[in-house]
C-alpha cells in the first residue's frame, strides 16, 4: 500500500510541476490576463476572445496589456491599474477576498450542503421510521434487478 | 385601427377578470354551498366560456397590431419604432416581438392560445381542469392588465406622424428571429400550465396521481419549445453577432436557461412519483420554481435590471412584474401550507444504489446549476448594493463552477439510465459498467495520443482539460445507452425473429417514454460534444487585397474581389473568397457588411462552411481606412455543427416519448426508465 501512495505522490509532484513550467512566460501570461478581463466596448466578451467586428476598444486593450506584462509588472499590479482605468467591471469575474469571496464560495457551499442532504436523505429512506412508511423491504428478484419491460 | 386593437385587449380583459372572478366563485361554493345546487356548475361553466372566449379578442390585438405594421401605421408609437417602409414582409411579423409592448402581446397571446386548447379540452377532468383554467385565467389577467396600462401596443404617437419608421433593429433582420422568440415563449408561456394543474391540484387536494400525467405531456411539451428557443438563440448569435461564438453567459440566456434546468429536473422527479409515490411536496416546488424563473426572465429581459446585450425591449415595467411574482410566491406558500399533509409521501429505498437515489442526485446537480447561475446573475446587483460597485460576473466564473457541475450531470446522464429501480447487485454493476468504463478510458487515452492533452504552451489549461474529460464521458455515456438499446433489441429479436432495426423500431415503439428519454440523452451527450470543441477554436484576421491568399488549418483562402450591392432596405459590402484544401478549389464564400438605410446601423452576415470536424466561419471587418485593403477573419471552430445535429436528436427523442406506447406499459412501478 506504500509503495501505491508513494507512487501517487510521485506522479502529482511530476504533474504539478510540468504544469507549472512555463506558465510564467509573457505569451501565457498575455493569455491568463487576457482571459481575466473583459472588453469594455459593451459587447460582454473576455479581451482575450474579443474578436467582434470593427471592436473600437480591444485592440488598445490588448496593447496595454502586453505593454504592461513587457514593463515587468506583476499579475496583481495589472489587474488593479486596468480596474483604476476603467472601474472594477473590467475584471472578468469576482476577486478572491473581502465580500466577492462569497461569489465563489456560494455555489460549493450549496452543493455540498445539496449533497450531505441527499446523502442524509438516502440514508433515511433506506432505514424508514417503523409506523411512518413502513413497508419491509423487498428481495430483489431477478426481472426487478435487471429493470427491463420487455 | 390603434382604436380596435385597444378596445380588444380591454374586452379580453374584462373576460379573463370575469374568467378568474366567476371560476374563483364557483370553485368556492362547490366547496361550501349546497351539494345538489347547480349554481356552481353552471358559474363555472360561464367562466370555461369567457376563458375560451379570451382567445377571439387577444388574437384580433395581435392581428391589428401586424396590419398595422403591414400598413405602415406610423401613428402607433409601436409601428413607427419597430418597423419601416421597406422593411420586408417577414420581418414586419416578427416587429411583433420585436419591441417590449408585442412581445408582452405575443406572450399574452400564446397565455390564450394555450387556454382555449386547455379549456376545449376539461372534458378529460372536468374539476381538475376548472382549477387550472381559473389559475390560467389570473396570469392572463396580469398580462392583459400591463398591456392595457403600463405597456400599451397601441399607443399614439404624438407630434408629427413621420413619413417612415426608425426600422427593426438589423440584429432582428436574420430568418431565426422569426422563429426564436416564438419557440422561447411557447417555452416561456407554456410552464403557465403545468404551474395552473400543479397548483389547482395542490388547492382542490387532487386525489391520485393522475394530475402528474396530465402535467407531464404539457411539461414536455413546453420544455421541447423552450429546448428549440434556447439552441435557436444560440444558432442566431452564432450567424449573427460575429464573434465566433453562441453563449455569452448573457443574464437574458441565464434567464431563459434557468427554467431549463428545473423543468428538466422536474421531468425526472415526476418518475419517482408516478411509480413510488414519492417526492409530491418537491415536484409541486419544482414547478411553481419552474414558472417563478419564467417570470424572473421577463422582469431580466423587460425591466432592465442587470446589464446585457438584449437591450432591444427595457422599460420600467419591473415594478408589475416583481407584485406580481409576490402574489404568485405567496399563493403558492398558502396552498402548500394549507394543504401540505396531503403531498405526505411513501418514502423508502431499498438500496443506495439505485434508479432512485440517480434521480436525486441528478436533481441536485440541475438545481445547483441553476442556483449557480441565478448567483452569477444577480451577483452584480448584490455587490452594487453592499460595495457600491458593479462587479462583472462574467465566463471565467461560470467556467470555472458550471462546468464542473455540468461534467457531473453528464455521467449521470449515463449511469442513470443503467441503474434499475429498487437496487441492484454488485454483478449487475459490473455487467453493466464494464464497457462504459473500457469506453471512457480508451478515449481519453485516444484523445491524449490525438493531441487532446490538458495543457496548452506549457501551463495547464482548463479549457482543454474540461474538454478531454468531456469527450471521455461522452464516450462512456454514448456505450451506455447504446447497450441498452442493443439489449431490448436483442431480447426482442430472439423473441420475434427481427432484424436489429426492426427490433430496435418495435422496442422504442413498446415503451415510448423510456426510449424517446435514451434518444434525449444520447441528444445531449451530441450537443456536449460540440460544446468541448470550442477549447479549441482559433482564428486569424489578415487584411487581403485582390488575389491574397491566408492559409488557415487545411483550407486556403483567396480573394478575388470585393463588391458592394444596394436595396432599399440596405447596402451591402462582401468580399469573394475562394476556399482551396488539398490545392483544389472547394467552394467559394461571401461574408459581407450590410449598413441599413433608415437607421445607418451596420450588421455583419457571416459565411459559414460547415463539416462534421468544423467550422469555417468567415466574417468581413470592412476595409481599412488607410489603404482601402479588405480586412477578413477567420475562425475554424471544431465540432459545432454537432450541437445543432444533437438538439435536433433532442427534439426527436422528446417526440418519441410524447407518442403512446404500441402496446401499453405495465403498472407504474414495474418499468424501467421513462422521460
Amino acid at each position: 500500500m506504500n509503495r501505491w501512495i508513494k507512487t501517487v505522490q510521485a506522479l502529482t509532484l511530476a504533474i504539478a510541476v510540468y504544469f507549472s513550467v512555463g506558465a510564467t512566460g509573457a505569451g501565457a501570461r498575455f493569455e491568463n490576463l487576457g482571459h481575466r478581463l473583459m472588453c469594455t466596448c459593451g459587447c460582454a466578451e473576455l479581451l482575450g476572445e474579443c474578436n467582434h467586428v470593427g471592436c473600437p476598444e480591444s485592440t488598445r486593450q490588448r496593447n496595454e496589456l502586453a505593454a504592461a506584462i513587457a514593463a515587468g509588472k506583476s499579475d496583481s499590479e495589472i489587474l488593479v491599474w486596468f480596474s483604476d482605468k476603467y472601474g472594477r467591471s473590467v475584471q472578468a469575474s469576482p476577486r478572491t477576498q473581502g465580500f466577492e469571496l462569497i461569489a465563489w464560495i456560494a455555489p460549493f457551499a450549496v452543493f455540498a450542503a445539496g449533497l450531505l442532504g441527499t446523502i442524509l436523505l438516502v440514508r433515511r429512506w433506506m432505514h424508514p421510521v417503523e409506523g411512518l412508511s413502513g413497508g419491509v423491504p423487498v428481495p430483489l428478484t431477478k426481472a426487478s434487478e435487471r429493470g427491463h419491460e420487455i | 385601427m390603434a382604436s380596435f386593437g385597444s378596445f380588444a385587449l380591454l374586452v379580453a380583459l374584462v373576460l379573463a377578470g370575469y374568467n378568474l372572478l366567476a371560476g374563483v366563485l364557483a370553485l368556492r361554493l362547490r366547496v361550501i354551498g349546497p351539494v345538489d345546487s347547480l349554481l356552481p356548475e353552471q358559474l363555472g361553466e360561464t367562466a370555461r366560456r369567457a376563458g375560451v372566449a379570451v382567445f377571439v379578442p387577444v388574437t384580433a390585438a395581435a392581428v391589428a397590431l401586424l396590419w398595422a405594421a403591414f400598413t405602415n401605421d406610423f401613428s402607433i408609437t409601436y409601428i413607427m419604432e419597430h418597423t419601416n417602409r421597406e422593411l420586408p414582409g417577414p420581418y414586419k411579423f416578427a416587429a411583433l416581438w420585436s419591441g417590449q409592448e408585442g412581445s408582452l402581446l405575443l406572450w399574452a397571446w400564446l397565455l390564450a392560445t394555450y387556454g382555449f386548447v386547455l379549456r376545449l379540452t376539461h372534458k378529460v377532468d372536468v374539476r381538475l381542469y376548472a382549477y387550472a383554467s381559473t389559475i390560467l385565467a389570473g396570469i392572463q389577467t396580469f398580462f392583459l392588465a400591463v398591456l392595457c396600462f403600463a405597456a400599451p401596443p397601441f399607443a399614439l404617437y404624438t407630434g408629427i406622424i413621420p413619413a417612415d419608421g426608425n426600422g427593426l433593429n438589423p440584429l432582428l433582420q436574420y430568418p431565426e428571429m422569426v422563429i426564436h422568440p416564438p419557440m422561447l415563449y411557447l417555452g416561456y408561456v407554456g410552464f403557465s400550465v403545468p404551474f395552473s394543474f400543479a397548483l389547482g391540484a395542490l388547492i382542490m387536494r387532487y386525489p391520485g396521481e393522475k394530475w402528474i400525467r396530465v402535467t407531464r405531456i404539457w411539461t414536455m411539451v413546453t420544455w421541447l419549445f423552450l429546448t428549440c428557443g434556447i439552441f435557436l438563440g444560440m444558432h442566431w448569435a452564432y450567424a449573427v453577432l460575429g464573434w465566433g461564438g453562441y453563449w455569452g453567459w448573457d443574464p437574458v440566456e441565464n434567464a431563459s436557461f434557468m427554467p431549463w434546468l428545473t423543468g428538466t429536473a422536474f421531468l425526472h422527479s415526476v418518475m419517482m412519483q408516478e411509480k413510488k409515490g414519492m417526492m409530491k411536496s418537491w415536484n409541486v416546488w419544482l414547478i411553481f420554481s419552474t414558472f417563478l424563473l419564467t417570470l424572473l426572465g421577463t422582469l431580466l429581459t423587460r425591466a432592465g435590471l442587470v446589464s446585457s446585450v438584449h437591450a432591444f425591449a427595457q422599460s420600467s415595467i419591473g415594478t408589475w412584474f416583481v407584485v406580481f411574482m409576490i402574489i404568485v410566491l405567496a399563493v403558492c406558500i398558502a396552498a402548500y401550507v394549507i394543504n401540505r399533509d396531503h403531498l405526505k409521501s411513501e418514502h423508502q429505498l431499498t438500496s443506495a444504489v439505485s434508479r432512485e437515489s440517480s434521480f436525486l442526485f441528478n436533481n441536485l446537480v440541475l438545481l445547483t446549476s441553476c442556483f449557480v447561475i441565478l448567483w452569477g446573475t444577480l451577483f452584480p446587483i448584490l455587490s452594487e448594493w453592499v460595495e457600491g460597485s458593479k462587479v462583472t460576473v462574467g465566463a471565467p466564473f461560470y467556467n470555472r463552477v458550471a462546468i464542473p457541475i455540468g461534467l457531473f450531470l453528464l455521467f449521470l446522464t449515463g449511469v442513470g439510465p443503467i441503474l434499475p429501480w429498487r437496487g441492484t447487485s454488485y454483478q449487475s454493476i459490473r455487467r453493466n459498467f464494464v464497457l462504459p468504463v473500457v469506453a471512457l478510458w480508451m478515449t481519453a487515452i485516444a484523445c491524449l495520443v490525438a493531441g487532446v492533452r490538458p495543457w496548452k504552451d506549457g501551463s495547464f489549461s482548463p479549457g482543454n482539460f474540461y474538454a478531454l474529460v468531456a469527450f471521455a464521458l461522452v464516450a462512456a455515456v454514448t456505450t451506455a445507452i447504446l447497450t441498452e438499446f442493443l439489449r431490448g433489441a436483442g431480447v426482442i429479436s430472439q423473441q420475434t425473429g427481427r432484424n436489429l432495426f426492426g427490433s430496435l423500431w418495435l422496442l422504442t415503439r413498446r415503451n415510448t417514454r423510456r426510449y424517446g428519454g435514451y434518444l434525449v440523452h444520447i441528444g445531449v451527450v451530441i450537443v456536449v460534444v460540440g460544446l468541448a470543441g470550442s477549447a479549441f477554436n482559433r482564428s486569424e484576421e489578415k487584411e487581403m487585397g485582390l488575389n491574397d491568399k491566408m492559409t488557415f488549418g487545411p483550407y486556403i483562402l483567396e480573394e478575388i474581389g470585393a463588391t458592394q450591392d444596394s436595396n432599399r432596405n440596405y447596402n451591402s459590402e462582401y468580399a469573394l473568397l475562394n476556399v482551396y484544401r488539398n490545392g483544389v478549389k472547394r467552394f467559394q464564400m461571401a461574408p459581407e457588411k450590410r449598413v441599413y438605410v433608415v437607421n445607418g446601423q451596420p450588421q455583419t452576415m457571416v459565411a459559414i462552411h460547415s463539416v462534421p470536424a468544423w467550422d469555417l466561419y468567415v466574417v468581413y471587418e470592412g476595409v481599412n481606412p488607410e489603404n482601402g485593403q479588405p480586412i477578413i477573419k477567420a475562425f475554424l471552430n471544431p465540432l459545432v455543427g454537432w450541437i445543432w445535429v444533437g438538439v435536433a436528436v433532442m427534439a426527436l427523442g422528446t417526440i418519441v416519448a410524447l407518442v403512446p406506447n404500441l402496446i401499453p406499459a405495465r403498472e407504474p412501478g414495474a418499468t424501467g426508465g421513462e422521460f
